[in-house]
């Protein structure tokens, strides 16, 4: 097979039908995530990771194609500029705004 | 389906997984160098690695009837220190005869440091130098975006670099269309959590067509499931798509890839579509 051509997605009520249990779920498991947050009684959304979770969270609610996209960048560095040095070998799945003033 | 595995790390991984893979449909595997998941001391231990590499692996893998292909460097874990990473890059050109290694790789950014890019420009210039292909790890989570327009820039840098050798890995929604847009080739990474899941994987394919696309399974010793092509296969069919066109996905395309190196001996398959 070659050429450019881009494959169908299943039809909408097709997809409704083999994907929504699953997607269900996964909703749930975030809902109950927040739950678990909220009962810990701690200060969780001044925190930079679940400042942007929350952003995100309000794109599934959007109308439109591009969401999963839109969510990546909520969650990337936006900044141009290589960093002066290595802060920290592993990345933490959230850009921090704070990083950047400590550079 | 028979399958290329494009990225996995078996170093990390069990004769199980060479079974399992074995079983899957596992054809051939290309393994890049990497992280050990801690800072490798010296330059001489690199030298054990892509001993490693070259002499054991392929053995060990040849026992499933699985080709093992390979590809050097220092990863950009450990770009960070230019002393060793000058050290390294002066050793490899001794082991890029050997008939496993296909070229330099996996090269690429962690955190987009200067001296990341420094170490990786090295690279880029190594292999150019003695015209081997490319194999690019492109940042996880947060630092992606960023990275992968860093990585396109500084290869770009380069007058004689053609984007049809190289391969920019672990692309996702955010980052496939530059990689595409300017030439190269691109692999989805199916991880549990921290790349795309299979479903993402066929979305993407969906949305952007699956010229100069295949995927693979990263797989290493963290979160990551040697299975993960052949689950990438039943999702294709899960959504109806053709068995064409995953297999153009999982083999065809990586054929057609790794085929720009003369080293390569395409693999026969007993599923041939």
């Amino acid at each position: 097979m070659s050429g450019t051509s881009r494959p169908k997605p299943l039809p909408a009520r097709e997809a409704v039908d083999e994907y929504f249990i699953e997607n269900r779920h996964r909703v749930l498991d975030v809902a109950a995530f927040l739950d678990r947050l909220d009962r810990s009684g701690g200060d969780w959304r001044s925190d930079y990771r679940m400042e942007a979770l929350v952003r995100a969270i309000a794109v599934l609610a959007e109308p439109g194609a591009g969401r999963a996209q839109r969510i990546q960048m909520i969650f990337s560095d936006p900044t141009v500029e290589p960093k002066p040095k290595l802060d920290q070998k592993a990345a933490r799945g959230a850009w921090d705004p704070a990083s950047e003033k400590g550079a | 389906m028979d399958y290329i595995e494009m990225h996995a790390h078996m170093v990390s991984r069990t004769t199980d997984d060479y079974t399992q893979m074995a079983l899957m449909g596992c054809a051939a595997i290309t393994e890049p160098a990497f992280w050990a998941g801690w800072d490798r001391s010296t330059a001489d231990g690199f030298d054990d690695y892509f001993r490693q590499l070259t002499e054991f692996e392929p053995k060990r893998a040849a026992r499933f009837g699985i080709q093992h292909y390979t590809w050097l460097c220092l990863n950009p874990k450990e770009g960070e220190e230019r002393d060793l990473a000058r050290a390294v890059v002066q050793r490899i050109p001794k082991y890029l005869d050997h008939a496993n290694v296909l070229g330099i790789g996996e090269i690429g950014l962690n955190r987009v440091t200067r001296n990341e890019i420094e170490t990786f420009k090295d690279h880029v210039a190594l292999a150019l130098e003695h015209n081997q292909m490319i194999l690019i790890h492109t940042p996880h989570l947060e630092d992606k975006h960023k990275g992968t327009r860093a990585i396109i820039q500084a290869l770009q840098s380069f007058p004689n670099m053609d984007p049809a050798r190289v391969s920019i890995d672990h692309a996702e929604e955010h980052t496939i269309e530059m990689i595409l847009d300017n030439g190269f080739w691109t692999g989805l990474t199916l991880y549990p959590q921290t790349k795309v899941s299979v479903a993402r994987a066929v979305d993407i394919i969906e949305m952007h067509g699956a010229d100069r696309v295949y995927v693979d399974s990263a797989c290493d010793w963290g979160h990551s499931v040697p299975a993960a092509v052949p689950q990438f296969v039943m999702e294709m069919r899960r959504r109806g798509h053709a068995d064409a066109l995953a297999r153009k996905i999982v083999w065809d395309n990586p054929i057609t890839f790794l085929g720009q190196c003369p080293k390569f001996k395409p693999p026969v398959s007993a599923h041939a579509v």
